[in-house]
């Protein structure tokens, strides 16, 4: 069985009931991964498959053979944290640290929702060209990602930083202004 | 410019640090880190494990592994009480991968756990033998335990497992225990009756009388990280036979590394020394990471399998095996003049415990302090329970005491036509009114006084229901937020001097609270060294000393032990400088450590820094280690930090939801030593406190004893949706009888939120919710 993790195609063969979870920790040691509830409660296991977010719990390895899965460990470049990952350090997004590489794969994550313009349920006009990208949205979205710490300020706060600055980059300066206003409360 | 750029830059050049004297004695002076203005101190670091656990690089108990190390699952009993009669294993046993099957039949003799705050060793949660027997005490007690090649085999094995009871009468009903409540011969090793004048003689005779029942129900810890651990057994080099060189190694997620050995080595008959845990990060803990029937279950098992283990709780397992907090049901009452002046204080009640641990819930601690009433009876009652151990959980006592209080405090005030606030004010002590004890620092007022102007108190309607948007209606509510300062005894720190820095070690506990980011702080400034050439190590058993990451007590505890560790440091390098060192002839109360190095204080021209000591003394380093002094501040003051929480809260009409709208906390905490991570601190437990007020509840069946709710999908916790932006500010007033002027802040948090919530709600919808968690049917 093959799966293509952070860039490298790794190789394992595993029970049938091992879950993509199961295979990045125990496997692959890619611990990053948290498990917190092992049962889709939590989002502790977010990672990224072909860049959308899922709960790895609930997800079988051999279910996801031949995807394209990026976990915590691969959001960094170069050894360059991410944006979110470097603004979660300055607005202290974080306390224990376990719900973490869950908050930040799903961050990343909605990056595409927003290109997609999937909506959610604090959208106020679903017919409309595009989303609102704005705080409640935003806090809606990581609704599934539970802290226990109660990081969520800085979490929300860490999120609308470096998505500023991600979308800033990725779409032009413009909209990092725009965002940069709207998001930061 | 943050403050470590501030450092680097060196525009602001640090100023000497003199010893601190003693801080706990009525003639001592202040801890001179306490001053205003420290370079460092309170300034707004990021974490140093920031990015460890941004990466994914910071590893958990549950990540290490072992050669040959094998997984561990847990079979729960189903009756609450009883005896077992069969365990069938055979299935187990012939399935692919399984190395053991252990239940009471084989498990090898182990001896009970001392259990906390019974025994000066105890971090168990109850008495209970452990595997030993045929008895089942609680329902979901382990039965059985399967250790296999992977876990995907032993949770199969696990489940494979039939189990026969022969089952018994059990006490499952609080109703019922209730009526058979006793008196504890203590609480918290204190009184379980606390009495000043005639209470119930002075609520008889008093103008004013508010008399309610509160009750609270179970909670459980929920941290995010379910309990796990990987160990080893060893045999030392050279030994072949074998006993005597016998280790355990363990990576535990723990918030008491030294006291889990001790517990440990009693159950194992070995000595202390034969075991090492270390816990350098804990995914949250919040009083459930002592010690539990998994951690000694494990460490059996890999005994007898002779493979290393790892067990990680299933989220089911941590609510079968780890306690939780107490039920409790309280009663308030309160008499009082015209002037809203109190002249009886009544908060007594019952809690649901077991005969096999020591935890009352300890719900009249905040009225201990509060409130100068004439006449005060406090107690605490238990209904004894067959069921798992309650044990401490954040904020113990204070955050389902407080509930009860302040939701009567705003009741008192409602019924006198008077602001909460006021009524608050009228009733503040000189000194604290069941001890007698002068406070050591107390400036709530100021705190009550500069949250209600920032969160804008003075536009709340004194008539409840009398605002509306839309179908919401908007009410205001306050409650007074309070937990104790505590310094146990144990603490001490070793420091390591080279010419490149220091290393501070202290067997103390990093759980997301900031511990190792404030205290690398707290070392730099009082060595006099920035911040990156400090590393603070902990989370490990070898280290020096015993700190329980409990109590809010960490930041004291080690502050006290780095107190006495830095004198040692200084008397010891004062004794390596020769006759040609300007520091020569100086004592260490003529010194101050200052840039890097140790001066005269007064003296700018007599210094030598700490490499220049070392070099001409030919040494590489010098490293020291001290024992904090005794905490007779204790005895000296009454301790307490206190703040006042403002919410607003949104109750819809017609749906009776409960939306929080905003919500402000305004402490006073002695000095903040990390503005950044304080915020985080206060935000997290106010969070706890949210939950505990509108959602928290775990299910008990009365019937079987069973928890009905073990998993995150049916146990709510807040979620960032439930969440607004949390305010907090603080007074900063350093208290004079403490390292740092600090006071730990990880629990006064969720103190007072739960009644500030429940009397923003009374305001917004004319509705008193007595009953926690404050759920929309109770509104309707
Ligand atoms: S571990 Fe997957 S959602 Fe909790
Ligand atoms: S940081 Fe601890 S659970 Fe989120």
């Amino acid at each position: 069985m093959q799966w293509t993790i952070n860039g490298q195609v790794r190789e394992a063969e595993v029970d049938f009931r091992t879950s993509l979870l199961d295979l990045l920790r125990e496997q692959f040691q890619l611990s990053g991964t948290k498990k917190g509830c092992n049962q889709g409660a939590c989002g502790a296991c977010t990672v990224l498959v072909d860049g959308e977010r899922i709960n790895a719990c609930l997800a079988l390895a051999v279910q996801y053979q031949g995807r394209t899965i990026t976990t915590v460990e691969g959001l960094a470049e170069n050894g360059t944290l991410h944006p979110v990952q470097a603004a979660f350090i300055e607005h202290d997004g974080f306390q224990c640290g376990y719900c973490t590489p869950g908050q930040l794969c799903s961050a990343v994550g909605m990056i595409g929702e927003l290109e997609r313009d999937h909506p959610s349920a604090v959208t106020a006009d679903l017919a409309a060209n595009g989303i609102e990208w704005n705080r409640d949205e935003l806090r809606e979205r990581m609704s599934g990602n539970l802290c226990r710490c109660g990081a969520y300020n800085g979490i929300a706060d860490a999120i609308a930083a470096g998505l500023a600055k991600e979308l800033g980059e990725e779409l032009g300066e413009e909209l990092d202004e725009e965002l940069g206003e709207e998001i930061a409360r | 410019m943050s403050a470590l750029d501030k450092e680097r830059s060196g525009d602001n050049q640090p100023a000497g640090v003199a010893l601190a004297g003693d801080y706990w004695r009525p003639e001592g002076g202040p801890d001179p880190l306490s001053e205003k203005g420290r370079i460092g101190i309170g300034a707004p670091l990021s974490r140093v494990d920031g990015a460890e656990k941004v990466t994914g690089s910071a590893r958990f108990a549950g990540e290490f592994t072992f050669e040959g190390m094998v997984y561990a699952a847990l079979v729960y009993s189903a009756i609450a009480n009883g005896r077992i009669l069969n365990i069938d294993r055979r299935e187990a046993e012939a399935m692919g991968g399984v190395v053991l099957v252990m239940t009471h039949e084989n498990a090898p003799r182990l001896n009970t756990p001392p259990v906390f705050l019974r025994s000066p060793n105890g971090a168990a949660g109850d008495d209970h033998p452990i595997m030993q027997t045929d008895r089942v005490h609680w329902n979901g007690q382990p039965v059985a335990l399967v250790l296999a090649e992977t876990q995907e085999q032993a949770d199969a094995a696990a489940e494979s497992i039939r189990v026969d009871y022969a089952a018994e009468p059990a006490m499952t009903d609080f109703e019922l225990a209730k009526t058979h409540a006793r008196r504890p011969d203590n609480v918290l090793g204190g009184p379980a009756e606390i009495t000043v004048g005639d209470a119930d003689a002075a609520f008889e005779a008093a103008a004013h009388q508010i008399d309610a029942t509160y009750t609270t129900p179970r909670h459980n810890h929920n941290a995010i990280e379910p309990h796990a651990l990987t160990l080893v057994w060893t045999t030392g080099d050279g030994d072949e036979s074998g006993r005597e060189g016998e280790t355990l190694r363990i990576h535990d997620a723990s918030q008491c590394v030294d006291l889990a050995v001790a517990s440990l080595a009693e159950v194992f008959g070995i000595e202390t020394s034969q075991i090492h845990i270390t816990s350098p990060f804990v995914g949250g803990g919040f009083g459930g990471k002592a010690l539990w029937q998994h951690q000694i279950l494990a460490a059996a098992a890999a005994k007898l399998a002779d493979r290393p283990v790892r067990l990680a709780l299933s989220r089911e397992g941590v609510y079968r095996v780890v306690g939780g907090r107490a039920c409790t049901e309280q009663r308030v009452a309160l008499g009082a003049d015209e002037q809203g002046r109190l002249q009886a204080l009544i908060h007594s009640g019952i809690a649901a415990m077991t005969q096999h641990n020591n935890l009352p819930e300890p719900f009249f601690q905040a009225t201990k302090c509060l409130y100068a009433a004439d006449h005060i009876r406090l107690s605490i009652d238990v209904a004894d329970m067959q069921m798992l151990a309650n044990t401490f959980m954040r904020a113990p006592g204070e955050s389902v005491g407080s509930f009860a209080l302040e939701s009567a405090l705003d009741e008192l005030a409602d019924q006198l036509g008077m602001d909460p606030l006021e009524l608050r004010r009228r009733n503040e002590p000189e000194r604290d009114p069941t001890s007698g004890l002068a406070f050591s620092s107390r400036h709530l007022l100021e705190a009550a006084r500069s949250g209600a102007e920032r969160f804008g108190w003075s536009e709340r309607s004194a008539t409840p229901a009398s605002r509306h948007e839309g179908e919401w209606q908007i009410g205001l509510g306050c409650a007074t937020a309070t937990y104790p300062y505590i310094r146990m005894p144990g603490a001490a720190a070793r420091i390591t001097l080279t010419p490149d820095g220091a290393t501070v070690g202290i067997a103390a506990h990093e759980m997301g609270m900031g511990t190792a980011t404030v205290q690398t702080q707290v070392a730099a400034a009082r060595l006099g060294l920035p911040v990156e050439k400090i590393a603070f190590h902990y989370g490990d058993s070898h280290l020096a000393g015993s700190v329980l990451a409990g109590g809010s007590q960490q930041t004291a505890a080690i502050g006290g032990a780095v107190i006495a560790a830095q004198r040692a440091l200084v008397a010891e390098l004062l004794a390596l400088v020769g006759q040609d060192s300007p520091l020569s002839g100086l004592s260490p109360d003529e010194i101050e450590c200052r840039n890097e190095g140790l001066g005269a204080i007064g003296n700018g021209s007599r210094f030598e820094t700490y490499a220049q000591i070392l070099a001409r003394a030919g040494q590489s380093e010098l490293s020291v280690q001290a024992d904090a002094a005794g905490s007779e501040e204790l005895a000296n003051w009454s301790m307490h930090s206190f703040g006042t929480i403002f919410c607003e809260a949104g109750v819809n009409s017609v749906t009776g939801e409960v939306r929080i709208r905003r919500l402000l906390g305004s402490f006073d905490c002695g000095r903040i030593l990390n503005t950044k991570t304080a915020t985080s601190q206060f935000r997290g437990g106010m969070i706890m406190g949210l939950g505990l007020a509108l959602m928290e509840e775990t299910l008990f069946d009365p019937r079987s004893g069973r928890v009905m709710n073990p998993s995150l999908a049916d146990y709510h916790v807040p979620v960032q949706m439930d969440v607004p932006e949390i305010e907090v500010m603080w007074t900063d007033i350093p208290d004079p009888h403490t390292p740092m002027g600090a006071h730990g802040i990880g629990e006064i948090g969720i103190t007072g939120v739960g009644a500030a919530v429940a009397n923003a709600v009374y305001n917004a919808s004319g509705k008193r919710i007595r009953d926690l968690p404050i759920t929309l049917d109770k509104l309707l």
